[in-house]
This record gives C-alpha cells, sequence and structure tokens, in this order.
C-alpha cells in the first residue's frame, strides 16, 4: 500500500484521494469555524493555530533534523516584540512587520545555530537554554522594549482592512497557519527536508554523502526560529499584550511537550500535539469549575494541598502525558495514529 | 580592594551551591546518560519538607536536615524507579523529556501543596553577624555553606574510593555491560545513584534556601548554574564539576560587583556558550570524537 512507483508519487503533497478529500474537509471546515462559532471558542482556536505553528517550527529542528532546543521561548519573545515595536515605534505596516519578525528571529536562529556544530545533547540543551534566559532577561531590562511592564500590541491590520473581532484575528492567523503547515509539509519532501533527515540519522553518514553540515544544521536552526516568530508575533495580536516575563523556561518546555506528545518528525502530529497541549492549557487554569472532578478536587485540596494552588494540576498533568508518551509510545499521536491505521488496514478481514 | 574580597567570599559562597548541584547532576548523567532537568525541583520538594518538618512540628535544625536527607533517598529513589526504569531502550532525547516531565510532576505538586508564599528558613546560623579577616567579613552563612560543600565533597570522594557500592558505581559509570557481566546488579545501583544524587541536591537546597526565599521557584535558576557549572566543567567528571560551579559563581558574581549587576544571571550562560565553542566537552574533560 505504501509503494511508491515513481519519483512524483513520491513528492505529492497528498498520497491517496482519501487523505486528499480529508485534507479539503478539513480547510473547508476551518473556513466555516467563524461564521458558527462564538468568540470564546474562536479565541481558544487562535491560540491553538498559533501553537501549531510553533510546534511546526519545533519539530522540524527536534523531530526531522534531530537537534534538542530548549532555548524557543527566546525566538518566540523575539518574534513577538520585533513584530509590535516595528509597528508602534516605525509605524511599518502589519504586512511587512509579520515576515520581518520571522526574519529576525531566523537571523538569530542561525547565530544559536553556529555552536550547535559542534555540541550535542546536554552540551546544545545548556547552550539553547541559556539563549532563551538571555533573551528574556535582555528584554525585561531594556527601556526600548517597555521593561517589565510590556508593551501593548496594536491591532493586525491588511491594508485597510483591520482585524477587530474574534473572527477577523482568526481568518488572518489560520491562514497564516494552513500556509506555513503546508509549506513545513512541502520541505520535507525537498532536497533541503532530506538533508535535514540524514542529519538526524547520522551526522556523519550525512557528511559522507556530501551533506554541508555547517549549512544545513544552521539552516534548521533558521527556519525553526522563523516559524518560531511568526507565531510569536501572532500571539502578541491574540493577546494584544507582550510581556517578558511570559517568555520562561516552562514556555520552552511547554513547545517541546506539543512535539513530543504530537509526535516527532511529522507535521499532523505537531498539530494534534499543539491542539491538545493548548486545550487542556486553556482547560486545566480552570479545573474547580470541571463538573463532578472540580469539587472532588477541591475537597481534597482543602484536606491536604492548598485550594489556591489548585491550578498547579496543570503541571502535574503535562508532566505525567510526557513521561506517559516517552515511556508507553515515543512516537506519540502520530504513532498512536499509525498504529490504530496499520490495525484497520485490512479490514473487515 | 574590599569589594574584591567580599565579591570572592559571595562568590565562593554560592558557587558552593551550584557546586553541590553540579555534582548531582554528574552523579546521574555518569550513570543514566541523562541531565536531570528534575534535580533543582527535587531539592526545592525536599527544601520544603525539611520547612515543614521544622517549622509545622517543631523539629530542631539538625533532626529536622537529617529527616530530610533520609526523605530525599526515598525520593530519589522513587523517581528511578517510576519513571526511568519502565522506558525501555530510549534514546537521550526520551530521557531528557522524561525528566522534564518529573520536573513539572514536582513543581506542579509542590505548588499544589505550598502554594506560592514566600517563607523564611530557619537556620541556626546569622546571615548578618560573623567574623573578620582583616576588614572583610566573613558571614556565618558564607562560611558554613562553603565548609559544608567541602565535607560533602570530601565524603562523595571517599564514598567512590573506599566503599563497595562507591566502586560498584564507578564500574557501572564505565561500563554497564561488562559491571553486569562481573556480577554488579546494575539496576540496583542505578537507583542508588539516583538516590544519592537526590541527597546531594537537598543539601545544596537548604544551603540556597536560607539566601533566597522559599517558594517553589526556589531552585529554577540554581538548578540552571549548577548545570551549567557541570557543563563547564565537563559532564562526566566529578572534580571538574565542582570547579565548574565554583568558577561559575567567582565569575557571575565578579560580573554583578564590577560591570553590571542587571545582566549578573546572563553572563554565566555566556560564558557557557563560549567556553563550548572552543572546549566541546568542557574544560576539564578530554574530548571523544564519536564514531559512525
Amino acid at each position: 500500500m505504501d509503494m511508491k512507483r515513481d519519483y512524483y508519487e513520491d513528492i505529492q503533497l497528498c498520497r491517496t484521494r482519501t487523505v486528499r478529500v480529508a485534507t479539503i474537509l478539513f480547510v473547508v471546515g476551518l473556513a466555516v469555524v467563524p461564521f458558527v462559532a462564538g468568540n470564546y471558542a474562536l479565541y481558544v482556536l487562535n491560540l491553538i493555530a498559533i501553537n501549531c505553528i510553533v510546534a511546526i517550527g519545533l519539530n522540524i529542528l527536534v523531530g526531522y533534523t534531530g537537534q534538542i532546543s530548549l532555548g524557543h521561548a527566546g525566538f518566540f519573545a523575539a518574534g513577538a516584540y520585533t513584530c509590535v515595536l516595528l509597528m508602534v515605534k516605525a509605524g511599518v505596516p502589519f504586512v511587512v512587520a509579520l515576515p520581518a519578525a520571522g526574519l529576525v528571529s531566523a537571523v538569530l536562529g542561525f547565530v544559536v545555530g553556529l555552536p550547535s556544530l559542534r555540541l550535542e545533547g546536554p552540551y546544545l540543551a545548556i547552550a539553547t537554554l541559556g539563549f532563551g534566559m538571555a533573551v528574556t532577561q535582555i528584554i525585561s531590562h531594556w527601556d526600548f522594549t517597555g521593561g517589565h511592564m510590556g508593551i501593548e500590541a496594536p491591532k493586525m491590520s491588511l491594508g485597510p482592512f483591520v482585524a477587530d473581532t474574534g473572527a477577523e484575528q482568526y481568518g488572518i492567523i489560520v491562514t497564516t497557519t494552513v500556509v506555513l503547515a503546508v509549506a513545513a509539509v512541502n520541505l520535507m519532501k525537498t532536497r533541503v527536508g532530506r538533508a535535514f533527515v540524514a542529519i538526524r540519522d547520522s551526522e556523519i553518514a550525512a557528511e559522507a554523502m556530501g551533506i554541508n553540515l555547517t549549512w544545513f544544521k544552521t539552516l534548521a536552526f533558521a527556519v525553526s526560529a522563523f516559524y518560531t516568530g511568526i507565531g510569536g508575533a501572532l500571539m502578541a495580536f491574540a493577546l494584544e499584550h507582550v510581556s517578558a516575563g511570559s517568555f520562561n523556561l516552562i514556555l520552552s518546555i511547554t513547545f517541546l511537550a506539543m512535539v513530543i506528545v504530537g509526535g516527532l518528525g511529522s507535521v499532523m502530529g505537531s498539530i494534534l500535539g499543539a491542539a491538545l497541549l493548548t486545550y487542556l492549557q486553556l482547560k486545566l487554569q480552570v479545573i474547580q469549575e470541571a463538573p463532578v472532578i472540580g469539587p472532588l478536587l477541591l475537597e481534597i485540596s482543602n484536606r491536604y494541598f492548598t485550594p489556591e494552588g489548585l491550578p498547579n494540576i496543570q503541571s502535574i498533568i503535562f508532566g505525567g502525558i510526557m513521561i506517559a508518551i516517552a515511556i508507553f509510545e515515543p512516537l506519540g499521536m502520530h504513532g498512536i495514529y499509525l498504529r490504530i491505521k496499520r490495525y484497520w488496514r485490512m479490514w473487515p478481514f | 580592594m574590599n569589594l574584591f574580597f567580599d565579591l570572592i567570599i559571595g562568590g565562593l559562597s554560592i558557587g558552593a551551591c551550584y557546586a553541590l548541584v553540579a555534582l548531582a547532576m554528574v552523579i546521574i548523567y555518569k550513570t543514566s546518560e541523562v541531565p536531570n532537568f528534575a534535580q533543582g525541583e527535587m531539592a526545592m520538594v525536599s527544601t520544603f519538607v525539611a520547612f515543614t518538618i521544622m517549622t509545622g512540628y517543631g523539629v530542631g535544625f539538625w533532626i529536622g536536615a537529617a529527616a530530610t536527607l533520609a526523605f530525599a533517598l526515598v525520593l530519589g529513589a522513587l523517581l528511578e524507579l517510576a519513571f526511568l526504569r519502565p522506558a525501555k531502550d530510549p534514546s537521550v532525547l526520551s530521557l531528557i523529556v522524561i525528566t522534564l516531565g518529573a520536573e513539572m510532576v514536582l513543581y506542579g505538586l509542590a505548588g499544589w501543596k505550598w502554594g506560592a508564599n514566600q517563607n523564611p528558613f530557619p537556620v541556626p546560623f546569622s546571615e548578618y553577624s560573623g567574623f573578620k579577616i582583616g576588614e572583610v567579613m566573613i558571614t556565618e552563612i558564607n562560611f558554613w555553606t562553603f565548609v559544608t560543600s567541602l565535607v560533602i565533597m570530601l565524603l562523595l570522594f571517599v564514598f567512590f574510593r573506599f566503599t563497595k557500592v562507591g566502586v560498584a558505581m564507578k564500574a557501572v559509570q564505565q561500563n554497564a555491560f561488562a559491571a553486569k557481566a562481573m556480577g554488579i546488579p546494575t539496576r540496583r545501583i542505578l537507583t542508588f545513584t539516583w538516590a544519592l544524587s537526590s541527597v546531594t541536591g537537598a543539601v545544596a537546597g537548604m544551603l540556597i534556601a536560607p539566601i533566597s526565599t522559599l517558594d517553589t521557584n526556589l531552585m529554577m535558576d540554581p538548578m540552571l548554574k549548577g548545570f551549567a557549572g557541570a557543563v563547564l566543567g565537563g559532564m562526566t567528571s566529578l572534580p571538574g564539576a565542582a570547579l565548574g560551579g565554583y568558577l561559575l559563581g567567582l565569575i557571575e558574581n565578579f560580573f554583578g560587583g564590577y560591570v553590571s549587576l542587571e545582566f549578573k544571571s546572563v553572563v554565566a550562560f555566556a560564558v557557557i556558550v563560549l567556553i563550548l565553542c572552543v572546549k566541546p566537552s568542557g574544560l576539564f574533560v578530554k574530548h571523544f570524537e564519536r564514531k559512525v
């Protein structure tokens, strides 16, 4: 079933007719949503779409190229601040500021990628982590970026059209997400994407095959940072405010968790992971309002814990999910999907 | 000139804490080959337990500290048994993810149990008085922090050099497969490594708590600095990690004193990245080229 008879079949965007139909239905569904969904639902969907962009970007680096990064909150912050500052201080229109934010992040990613040529494993983790910490510190101590208070984001606008409502924001954000997701799927079918995968599987073998490690490793960092920067810029508009404190290590870990939970080396997995974790994050913050579990948890909190610490349950559940995925299903949700598909392939025989 | 000596003393004191965290990380890294990101939270939870024992039940400092170390021992062993042992044939990334997950679970549990309050951690040493050498003041807490770190290091050295378990640990670190063939119960040794590392971390936590404030973010920064110190010295060398911790404390304090207090915590990471670019395996470790 997975046999490919020629090169064209291998580089097709959608492998089978079923996938093509499903994709088209999904995109049509996305287009219909703003006309039926309420404001809060749209806000949630916006956040999910933005986190999808970041997860896809991080997956290009972690899942496809095999480099670890614990500093993606830094790129996220760089994108958010570049876009907002360009619009507020320099009066650049949104259409220009958004790609500019991505490019600034990409340049940063390129610079951070340089040490990755010599580092791996824990050493790379601490180097990227240091970068993330440095960005947050610099932003929060710099008057130009508003310091600890942060800055208000202006409205998104495309020429005369200004995105005021959640639905209009949804239009811009989801369009960007779809474009970037398709671009990522395509990228992985090109020479560059194959080079990334080759580096992941064996650096030395890849180099022996004529892949320029210097160029492709830094490029992977740059592409990943570009995605994350765009995500950060869009997040600034979705939350209408940026402040340095939110771009911390926990955020970097959450991004990594999205990629791991979704599945390494799979764009669809990233989307699933981002959707699941973003939704959980929003729901778990108000867990005491949940129908049955809420009062029960409050009761437990009152007896053994502190009730005001209850939202911390979010960390416990996130951590639990990460551990469970790493132990039981290293390929994440994408792995579960593959297993279900294999199980039903010959159905009903 | 006084400032110079003050900075040295402050740097050595905080460096001692970093060195202990670094040692704790290296002990685990050498056997499990994973940087244990949960190290800080393990120490934080242990410190909170110490706080609860001392203030909640009115137990004296020394008995409370001993009880805490016993708790840390169990906590480390439990984490290994519950989270690392079930993972079959894990890659480096999934090990890192497991420790990150453990970090979040512990962080969440501590936040749930103890809330976001900032508590003062009671110690029988003064933060303000001490003795003077010339014009330079050495406070009791700085002095005892430094001495404790040296004592722990000495104990670790004796443990790894002269006890049977310590030698078995070193054997597992060098070659787990051969150690198994020699009849060493490698899995049990692994559990014990985690317990030992957890105890070392708990000592660091109890040393840091009095000079900072005790809340759930207590070990966030020291853990990263300790990790950075371990990387600076080379993740595979115990003396290297300790020296790296001290060095980092000194560098950080000097930068804070002479250049800029605001960017004090960034400079550590800048130094790390620069040094790693020159020596990719840290300062005190021989770099091995990987085979295909």
